[in-house]
């Protein structure tokens, strides 16, 4: 072909090319009467566990309000979609999902992908192209301390994961005729930014009832083997033991606190759920404190799913192979919530009359209160501790929500 | 730091746990990093799926779990198993790779383990998981110094496993064909041993022993498709450490390697437990080049 008839053609193409991209992503948005929404999720990879118990829970409110006829915005009701995109479980790809997600396919309305890891890469991009996002599954409190306005989290962030274990330490400490600033406190969390933030709240709240750290060891993120640290607490005797490291580390310390028959009156451990310890290891983890971000036994209820053992049983029901709801799922299925909240209050598709919406909302849900602050972290729910007692998990702290007293000292089992 | 060496002096038997802790799991690495020397020395391959045979091992020991039956008998089935995978694996992917340089063997066994972590993942899910022992913890020195039972069985089952693999090198005929084909592969060749065969068995038996090395390691510690990475890692530290050839100088640099580990962390902290052994293996290098250097200098 001619030389000047090949660019004209090509030119055109690329013309034409572009304003397919153009019109394609005006319209997907709002496709018809569905409002579409986005989210990068780990379908596989490590977090592939947690990502799809994230995105059933986004499903689950997803399901409940089409069939309740949709959202109702400008006198017209629309149902709602999610577009999912498998991140892998590796922050790269999520964030260029997110960016295909938002340029590509034109998507306004961003739910977050599972992880902080992952949060933190894909909230550039929300950012950068101002769409709002509403995250359940990254808890890091870095992620507000960046200025985002476009990202609102619906989860109780890091720093309040073990606190409520301190304080239960000082309180009961004071109970027994002892002065918290007496407590020695052992501390082992992993080497990585959640568990540091973790740390980082456990060390704030230390500070201020005065108590002494006598251990302070941060597990490599490879080997999962505790026992010079557990050693450590058989010589130095504290009277709390804080461990925080994924699943991984709740296993690796059930086990090996059976096995060395470690002897403290309290031990606080993060994700004991994930770890499935009442499964894997029985009676011996009686005693363990084990925080959550939900539990279907609290009285949280809403108009929507009704109370939390509302949910739990609607969860189970849907989904088959579930013998307990994960907060994972719940805490997804509340940031939908918020997103129809919002839709409803702003009545309208403006991305920022949106996300002034989203900044103003106050609602109480089956996943606890949500209300946001400046940095768009959650403030109107607390992390709750729950003690493992006779095999099964039980609230014992804050006292609002406690179903049961807790057991201490905690004998070795 | 000062105070934890303080406990360790105040409180003499607290050495005796670090040590025999460390002496249990250095057995157990002992086995990843024999394999390792074996496929590296006869094979010149350098396995970065090493980690990942011994996490499907483990999760041999936890399908034994889930169908109840104890996972103690999951060692033959893995190390069999495992065999017959690694003889798999060298026909389909390894016998194109040996010979050819450096990178090409690399990449072709970090592929392999990409595979297999993400194979593991589909199948078995991301979650930590254990196989459960039952067996119980001992007791010494009046309660001061625990050793888990079943860590102690390991030792045993791998000093074991090395002792069948040392006789069967030095005895069988497979074994002294594999001795010929690491010391001059040509000249084997030409004396009629099927090199090929030899690469496959070597390969195999590397395979099957980081099997049982998983069995073991399931019952004492975690498992996860992605946790292979550490189990390759120490098996090449202590490989470099020790030299090819060497199954006592291999296991005992792996005793040594878990010993220092332990004391690492209870004196210097649990983040500094992989670094110090990582310093360790500096220091060794350095050493290692002053020695030589100090020959080259008597030679000229």
């Amino acid at each position: 072909m001619r030389k000047s008839i090949k660019i004209v053609l090509r030119a055109l193409i690329g013309i034409g090319a572009l304003s397919l991209m153009v019109a394609g992503a005006a319209q997907a948005r709002v496709d018809g009467d569905t409002i579409i929404l986005g989210s990068a999720i780990s379908l596989t990879g490590k977090y592939s566990t947690n990502g799809i118990h994230a995105k059933n829970g986004y499903e689950l409110t997803v399901k409940k309000i089409n069939e309740a006829g949709g959202v109702k915005v400008g006198g017209k009701s629309y149902k709602i979609k999610i577009v999912y995109y498998d991140d892998e479980s590796t922050p790269a790809r999520g964030a260029q999902l997110a960016e295909r997600l938002i340029k590509q396919d034109g998507v306004k309305f961003m739910l977050g992908p599972y992880s902080s890891g992952l949060t933190k890469a894909v909230a550039p991009v929300t950012e950068k192209y101002k769409i709002p996002m509403v995250e359940a599954e990254g808890a890091s409190r870095s992620l507000f301390t960046q200025g985002y306005k476009y990202l609102f989290a619906v989860l109780s962030t890091s720093e309040q994961y073990l606190s409520s274990s301190i304080a239960l330490a000082a309180e009961i400490a004071k109970k027994n005729g002892r002065k918290p600033q007496d407590l020695k406190v052992a501390m082992a969390f992993e080497n990585d930014p959640f568990s540091l933030d973790v740390r980082a709240g456990v060390a704030d709240d230390i500070s201020k009832y005065g108590m002494k750290i006598v251990i302070d060891d941060k597990l490599p993120r490879d080997l999962s083997d505790m026992s010079a640290t557990l050693t450590k607490v058989r010589a130095l005797k504290p009277d709390l033991l804080v461990i925080s490291g994924h699943s991984k580390g709740a296993a690796t310390a059930a086990r090996q606190i059976k096995e060395m028959k470690i002897n403290v009156p309290m031990i606080a451990i993060t994700h004991c759920e994930s770890a499935k310890v009442i499964d894997k290891f029985g009676p011996s983890v009686n005693g363990f404190l084990c925080p959550t971000q939900w539990s279907e036994t609290l009285s949280y209820r809403d108009n929507f799913f009704g109370t939390a053992a509302a949910y739990d049983k609607l969860f189970k029901a849907t989904y088959s192979n579930y013998k307990n709801v994960p907060y994972q799922s719940a805490q997804a299925s509340a940031a939908v919530m918020v997103w129809i909240d919002a839709f409803e209050r702003a009545d309208s598709f403006d991305t920022e009359k949106l996300r002034d919406a989203l900044a103003d909302t106050n609602m109480q849900t089956f996943y606890g209160g949500i209300k946001f602050s400046e940095a768009g972290n959650n403030t109107a729910k607390p992390m709750v501790l729950r003690q493992i007692q006779d095999g099964k998990f039980n609230v014992v702290a804050p006292s609002k929500w406690a179903s049961h007293p807790v057991e201490w000292p905690r004998k070795p089992q | 730091m000062l105070d934890n060496l303080l406990v360790l002096v105040q409180a003499p038997v607290l050495n005796i746990q670090l040590l025999l802790d460390g002496v249990l799991i250095g057995s157990i690495f002992a086995m990843a990093a024999y394999g390792l020397a074996l496929v590296w020395g006869v094979m010149n391959v350098k396995n970065l799926a090493q980690g990942d045979f011994v996490i499907m091992g483990g999760y041999v020991a936890y399908v034994f779990t889930e169908l109840d039956i104890h996972p103690i008998y999951a060692l033959p089935v893995a190390f069999v198993g495992m065999f017959g995978f690694g003889w798999l694996c060298y026909v389909v992917i390894i016998r194109r790779v040996i010979g050819k340089d450096l990178f090409t063997s690399l990449l072709a066994t970090f592929g392999l383990a990409i595979l297999l972590q993400q194979a593991m993942n589909l199948v078995f899910g991301s979650d930590v998981q254990a196989a459960e022992s039952g067996f119980d913890t001992r007791f010494l020195f009046g309660g001061m110094v625990s050793v888990a039972e079943i860590k102690f069985v390991a030792l045993v089952l791998a000093a074991v496993l090395s002792a069948c693999v040392v006789v069967f090198m030095k005895r069988s005929r497979m074994g002294q064909a594999i001795r010929a084909t690491a010391q001059d592969a040509r000249a084997a060749r030409v004396l009629g041993i099927n090199t090929d065969r030899v690469y496959a068995f070597t390969f195999s038996l590397n395979a099957a022993i980081c099997g049982a090395a998983g069995v073991l390691i399931a019952m004492i510690w975690v498992i996860q498709p992605f946790f292979g990475m550490v189990y390759s890692v120490r098996s090449f530290v202590i490989v470099t450490v020790a030299g090819l050839g060497n199954l006592g100088g291999v296991i005992v640099t792996a005793l040594g390697l878990g010993a220092a580990e332990q004391f690492s962390a209870f004196i210097f902290g649990a983040e500094y437990q992989v670094a110090s052994v990582v310093l360790m293996l500096v220091a060794v290098l350095i050493w290692r080049q002053i020695q030589q250097a100090r020959k080259r200098q008597v030679v000229e």
